[in-house]
């Protein structure tokens, strides 16, 4: 039995299927689909608070999504915790600065690596807040509740990815 | 009983607090918060990412509509529009090729060791989500809200029946990944 959480890694059917659980029971206990980008928002919010409190209490988007520790922004430091916990079980936990895909395509210079994340991050964050949702908010929940905007945005996600990565690594990478 | 528990503000931080947990030993035992993994996805090499998602909508579909038939649930879909979820889906997609993690995976891969995730990846989400607030006055009422959907849900749009609809999507989910099983990828 125990054997079962110290694998490293499970069939991504059985994974997924306790995500649509989890998701369930989300919607049950909590009355929230399961997403992540909102924690960002209310993350930077509370940050910038400690900055310039009053200019964050006039800016409108702060006043719709609230920059302060709730269920939305507890999801993130949980995901940290979920897969430190999962990883460490299965001997799998390890710092790096290049993951291994980018290193043989792009070298292992961790300065560019961390310039492209970085760029990366931003145009995520930007474009999660933009459509209304991630990958889980739209692409699983969204979906699961049969959201017509959310299906069309999972499939903008994939497209615009797909383009991308394909670009980088077979066009700049060949 | 039920709307006690989620106005509870208390119970909720510690609830979240748990769906996150359990969410991100999910991702990582399903290898999500692994960059080759998902960068594969995006290169059409590995589909590990499509079949996690899939299977989750798969349960999480009939579940969630089970659970709202005996009104124990309701939905939250909303309008979308061509200049929301269309424009801001592409800017997400590209992002998400160049990081290499989605909002939750990089949360995940940080739990794993992963410094890029850390130092590129989380700063520059919390930077993305600040540019968004700042613009957000100007592009509510303009680009947010051109060329809405026709309607919110699919059964709404193909003016079909809910538990229909389910069980069409349920096959085609379903005999994708039996696709994708098929050709071994």
């Amino acid at each position: 039995m125990f054997e079962f959480f110290t694998d490293a890694l499970w069939s991504p059917y059985v994974a997924g299927a306790g995500i649509g659980i989890l998701s369930c029971f989300a919607f049950l206990l909590s009355d929230r689909p399961l997403g992540c980008s909102t924690a960002f928002v209310k993350a930077r919010g509370m940050i910038g608070k400690v900055i310039n409190p009053d200019r964050i209490s006039r800016m409108e988007y702060y006043r719709e999504i609230i920059p302060q520790v709730d269920w939305p922004f507890m999801i993130i430091p949980g995901i940290i915790i979920g897969a430190f916990i999962s990883s460490y079980l299965s001997g799998r936990f390890h710092m790096s600065w290049v993951p291994g895909i980018w290193g043989a395509e792009f070298g292992y210079d961790p300065v560019i690596r961390i310039a492209v994340a970085l760029a990366g991050g931003v145009l995520l964050g930007l474009g999660a807040r933009w459509a209304g949702g991630c990958t889980s908010g739209h692409g699983i929940n969204g979906s699961i509740q049969l959201s017509v905007a959310s299906i069309i945005t999972a499939c903008c996600f994939f497209i615009g990815g797909i383009a991308t990565a394909l670009f980088l690594f077979r066009v700049i990478g060949a | 009983m039920l709307g006690t528990l989620h106005k509870n503000k208390k119970a909720q931080i510690f609830l979240g607090l748990l769906f996150g947990i359990a969410f991100g030993f999910l991702l990582q035992k399903g290898g999500a918060t692994d960059y080759d993994v998902i960068t594969g996805q995006l290169l059409l090499t590995d589909f590990t990412v499509l079949k996690l998602m899939l299977s989750a909508v798969i349960v999480g579909m009939i579940g969630f509509h089970l659970l709202r038939n005996f009104g124990y649930v309701q939905s939250h879909a909303a309008e979308g529009s061509v200049g929301s979820n269309v424009i801001g889906g592409l800017v997400f997609g590209i992002g998400f090729a160049l990081l290499g993690y989605c909002p939750g995976t990089v949360a995940g891969a940080v739990g794993t060791g992963a410094l890029d995730a850390l130092f590129g990846g989380m700063v520059g989400l919390l930077i993305g989500a600040g540019i968004f607030a700042e613009i957000y006055p100007l592009v509510k009422t303009r680009i947010l809200r051109w060329g809405k959907f026709p309607a919110v849900t699919v059964p709404e749009l193909l003016n079909l029946n809910l538990w229909i609809v389910i069980i069409l999507m349920e096959v085609f989910m379903i005999g994708f990944l039996v696709l994708l099983e098929y050709y071994r990828l």
